[in-house]
């Protein structure tokens, strides 16, 4: 296979605890750590170790978004992709414009597959790689945990409700991963220095010829409830009481 | 008047609790005739057992042998095919679900609504974001047909009691897809209640340290009756499957009871159970996340405590 194309999307770091502005205009993003989202990451590795293996030459990763989507392309690189693509937009594109940005780009570089994270953990919406697979008409192996090429098809394990799902799929597709493909590798600092030369197209969104989508309408942005929190017992007698009173036991 | 369809999950000749949950959903949409979907080889008891669901109007059988395994590559142009005149299309936020609406919503050109936990009015829903940290309140456009994945936990199955009249419908052979083949399920077999829909569910954690010593939970969660779940971190150490994991990229549950055990209480776990009825967090680290969660707390050591518990709920 020739390249494989990943999305990698600039999203608020897993570790930090968002809060919804008092105006519910949104949630507050000012000056808190961004990264790539980690479904993602593990689509880059997961594409690394293909092209690792022999069975790639290329690697491209691409975000949409603001100039600041080429700080999580930068890391992308560091990590071991060949060279980068930004398409350019101003505001956050939603996951059917997303879609059809990536169908655009694969007229453009012809990869044999395509790896996206299965959902990015801001909007949490897991729909991009199937509505690309969708545009494409090809194949989509979403959730997976498991990747083996076999020269025109691949043997995809996923991860479905029930336990492991196992299907064939004919190459070109999408895959959309889960978190047990991999666990992506760590940059090292040479590598860093590396990933400055390597090069990183912008592509203004206009120019792709992509028709936007209509996006949802956000009305409104609330905290969740919060649970209240409840009692503590000293011991296993007392939780029984407990228990026993809520008509649990 | 809204006119919706949904699509029925079902595997092994019965049909997916998710769906009359779906329904309980789709119901809250004012005004609306409720047609039910479902895709099989043959899916005549399937269906009859669909009609017998409160509120449903009409149920569509699609029979074909593409239809063996339920994968959303496969089923998406049938149901695009069968789409015109509905103002919605609703699937569970399921692993099936999630597979096939968005494919669905693709075709159909238009954005999908994940995970809908309340119907404000027939194109206004409230949904999850950054792991549940946020509720976000969207509008779909009427003049579009509305995609959107059902977050089940938010919702009660329906009733029985309806009398739904069955319409056998054909799809051209022309429009499903030979480019994704059903290799093998691998589903470890268990007679433990499900977890997706058990009363009770009793998880474990990173505390738990190895397979075997998840034991205790499995011995414990079969003195309370209940399903078995996990934190994703204990399912990265491979204490247990990856169909057992709770949380934001895992299962969304809502037993009466869920027992936390040697689980800190992430936020990615904590969205998982937050509609649950009563939570009860054991964890030897007083300080942990659970806790501020918790009904019922208590701190100490699960290898005591667990199998304490045990002795006292089966005595």
């Amino acid at each position: 296979m020739d390249k494989i194309l990943v999305g990698l999307k600039r999203v608020v770091d897993y570790n930090v605890r968002v809060r919804v502005r008092s105006d519910g205009s949104g949630v507050d993003t000012d000056g808190v750590k961004m990264s790539i989202n980690p479904f993602d990451e593990i689509a880059l590795e997961e594409a690394l170790r293909i092209k690792e293996r022999g069975e790639a030459s290329e690697v491209i990763v691409v975000s949409i978004g603001t100039a600041d989507a080429q700080q999580q392309l930068r890391t992308g690189l560091a990590m071991g992709a060949d060279r980068a693509i930004l398409v350019e937009s101003d505001t956050a594109v939603d996951p059917l414009t997303g879609a059809r940005v990536f169908r655009a780009l694969i007229d453009r570089e012809n990869p044999g597959l395509v790896i996206l994270g299965k959902q990015a953990i801001d909007d949490d919406n897991n729909q991009t790689g199937q509505m690309l697979a969708a545009l494409w008409e090809r194949p989509q192996a979403t959730f997976a945990s498991k990747l083996e090429l076999n020269g025109d098809k691949a043997t995809v394990t996923r991860e479905v409700d029930v336990g492991l799902e196992v299907i064939e799929i004919d190459l070109p597709a999408v895959i959309t991963t889960d978190l047990r493909l991999n666990e992506p590798r760590y940059v090292k600092l040479p590598d860093i220095m590396k990933a400055k030369k390597k090069p990183l197209d912008l592509i203004p969104l206009g120019d792709l010829g992509v028709t936007a989508a209509t996006p949802m309408k956000q009305v409104n942005f609330e905290p969740p409830e919060d649970r209240h929190k409840g009692i503590m017992v000293d011991d296993v007698a007392g939780l029984v009481v407990a228990l026993k009173e809520k008509g649990l036991l | 008047m809204s006119k919706i369809l949904i699509i029925a999950e079902h595997a092994e000749g019965s049909v997916n609790p998710c769906t009359a949950k779906c329904l309980s959903c789709a119901a809250d949409i004012p005004d609306a005739e409720i047609h039910v979907a479902v895709f099989a080889v043959d899916g005549a008891a399937l269906a009859s057992e669909i009609a017998t669901l409160a509120l449903v109007s009409t149920v569509i059988q699609i029979d074909n042998l593409a239809n063996a395994n339920s994968m959303g590559a496969i089923v998406a142009p049938q149901i695009v095919a069968i789409a015109d005149g509905y103002t919605h299309i609703f699937g569970p936020s399921t692993t099936f679900g999630k597979d096939l609406m968005p494919r669905v919503a693709a075709l159909l050109g238009v954005n999908q609504i994940s995970d809908v936990m309340a119907v404000l009015g027939s194109h206004s829903f409230k949904r999850p974001i950054y792991a549940g940290n946020a509720i976000l309140t969207v509008e779909a456009s009427a003049d579009l047909p509305v995609v959107a994945t059902v977050r089940t936990a938010s919702y009660q199955e329906a009733d029985n009691g309806g009398n739904a009249t069955i319409e056998i419908r054909t799809v051209a052979a022309a429009d499903i897809p030979e480019h994704t083949r059903f290799v093998e399920l691998q589903a470890g077999a268990s007679d433990r209640p499900d977890l997706q829909t058990a009363a009770k569910v009793i998880s474990g954690g990173r505390a738990l340290a190895s397979a075997e010593n998840f034991e205790i939970i499995f011995k414990l969660a079969d003195a309370f009756g209940a399903g078995v779940g996990a934190s994703r971190a204990a399912v990265d150490a491979g204490y247990v499957p990856n169909e057992m994991q709770v949380g934001q990229t895992g299962k969304i549950i809502a037993p009466d009871l869920y027992v936390a055990i040697g689980i800190s209480g992430a936020i990615q776990h904590l969205t998982g159970i937050k509609d649950a009825g009563t939570i009860v967090a054991i964890n030897k680290d007083a300080e942990a996340p659970i806790f501020e969660v918790a009904d019922i707390g208590l701190v100490g050591d699960l290898f005591t405590i667990v199998p304490e518990l045990e002795a006292a709920i089966s005595g």
